[in-house]
């Protein structure tokens, strides 16, 4: 693995690979805005999403952590944020203003959408030079925080693709990257082995907290066996027939070097190198969503029967060794591993090359999800608004 | 050899079938990839890529082995090389 690259060196000393300028709604009210200061200011990105009113507790809090940490993000050069009055928009600006990017907010009442299309329009075009500006430097390969996240897995996914993730994941643990994975109820049937894959006793306790907090969910809710739901139809198409052979294809990808260092909340940063468990769904766009409000540069996505997924800030790799998938969706993938399948390559020379497409995405390459547009913000949310 | 379907390790009790268009009757290769072993199986059904066949018999009330771990309990039995899927074999957890 080349051991540079050129990124983007934000005030804060955190590198990035892109260098967006995004339009952030702090509430559903105030997407429009957003996009119409989008289509005037070319080149920035409006991040429309669907909540941020009358919510409350913890549920709250999760959603001022995803936006603030969206617009902290490194692959971030610059932030407008729009809500409907002044004060939670502030709040967001605030927690972003703290990483020494440029932000500045703009709210809707007592000025009206026009006038605040305007006002935010000239701030995002001086915004948008600035970021046309950022130089892209020599980094070190082990400053990319790294997360991954399985998608539409079949059974490919748990014998070829996820374990090409894990091969990786062990290089890059070595190398001294940050590291993330996720999809807490997708661990089930395979929890006691990431349990003890935990560096110590307190981090195997959070992540048996975490578990059973989800679990509980599941179980209060339930209607059935959650069949279709998880495992998914499209897992089931591909031959997964239950929520442990599917965790135990998911839990591939966390290889077989790195300990557990520690578990974060949704949305939460991790505060060193090494491996992290974050609680999260197993929604892809959901999950990606906090990987990227959690600091997280670029992903690793392996897919099976063919999640197309993506997000407005970061990097999606999509990879595959299913050949169906691959002959019938070959757009929507950055790699192809079904040489696994057939015995072609070993797993040592997969993680490599998904390393090498890592590199090349961290110069610059265009991901399949970037270029076909893929910019799915999903935030999670924990229970119903007041 | 062309390998059709890949076994994780020989203690597993279902292989994967990684191409397209197996049908009944048919004598398929498999790699078991820990051991770094090759089998044959004679399977029973059609088995579409990405789908399991039971490398053994299994009864109801089974427990399905796969990567070593307990992967769920048989409901219907299973002969070996036949397809192995939601409509035999179901989650113990939910």
């Amino acid at each position: 693995m080349e051991n540079k690259f050129l990124g983007y060196r934000r005030e804060n000393g955190r590198v990035g690979i892109r260098s967006h300028v995004i339009i952030l709604p702090l509430d559903d009210l105030s997407n429009a805005a957003c996009e119409k200061v989008a289509n005037n200011i070319k080149g920035t990105m409006a991040i429309p999403h669907a909540y941020g009113r009358l919510q409350f507790g913890d549920d709250l809090d999760l959603h001022f952590r995803t936006l603030i940490g969206t617009g902290c993000n490194p692959n971030v050069a610059a932030v407008i944020v729009i809500g409907i009055e002044p004060l939670w928009t502030d709040r967001i600006v605030q927690g972003i203003v703290k990483t020494g990017k440029p932000v500045a907010g703009f709210s809707i009442e007592k000025n009206g959408e026009l006038k605040t299309v305007c006002d935010a329009s000239r701030k995002a075009m001086e915004f948008m030079q600035h970021a046309s500006e950022c130089q892209r430097t020599e980094c070190d390969i082990n400053e990319l925080w790294v997360s991954t996240k399985c998608g539409e897995s079949d059974t490919t996914s748990g014998i070829a693709t996820n374990p090409t993730v894990g091969n990786a994941y062990d290089k890059l643990y070595e190398a001294g990257n940050t590291l993330l994975f996720g999809e807490t109820t997708e661990l089930t049937g395979g929890e006691h082995l990431v349990a003890e894959r935990c560096i110590n006793d307190d981090v195997r306790k959070d992540f048996q907290f975490y578990f059973d907090r989800y679990d509980k969910v599941i179980k209060d809710h339930k209607s059935n066996d959650l069949m279709d739901s998880q495992p998914t139809k499209g897992n089931i198409e591909g031959g997964l027939t239950t929520i442990e052979e599917k965790a135990l294809g998911n839990i591939e990808k966390i290889g077989h070097k790195a300990p557990i260092i520690g578990c974060l909340e949704k949305a939460v940063a991790p505060t060193g190198p090494g491996l992290w468990f974050q609680d999260s769904s197993s929604a892809a766009a959901e999950m990606v969503t906090l990987c990227a409000a959690s600091g997280f540069v670029v992903h690793f996505f392996p897919t099976g029967q063919g999640n197309i997924i993506g997000n407005p800030i970061l990097p999606v790799i999509k990879l595959c060794s299913n050949p169906r998938t691959l002959r019938t969706m070959e757009e929507h993938f950055d790699l192809d591993v079904s040489g696994l399948l057939r015995r072609e390559i070993n797993m040592d020379q997969a993680g490599d090359k998904l390393l090498d497409m890592m590199v090349r995405t961290a110069n610059g390459r265009m991901t399949a999800t970037e270029v076909l547009g893929h910019r799915e913000f999903i935030m999670t949310k924990l229970y119903e608004s007041a | 050899m062309a390998i059709d379907f890949l076994v994780h390790e020989a203690a597993d009790g279902v292989g994967v079938v990684v191409v397209e268009g197996l049908k009944a009757n048919q004598e398929i290769t498999g790699w078991v990839m820990k051991e770094d072993e090759t089998v044959k199986v004679k399977i029973v059904s059609d088995i579409p890529i990405g789908h399991k066949l039971a490398l053994k018999d299994f009864a109801e009330g089974d427990t399905v082995m796969k990567y070593n771990t307990d992967i769920g309990r048989v409901v219907a039995p299973i002969k070996k090389g036949e397809h192995l899927h939601v409509h035999n074999v179901k989650t113990k957890r939910w």
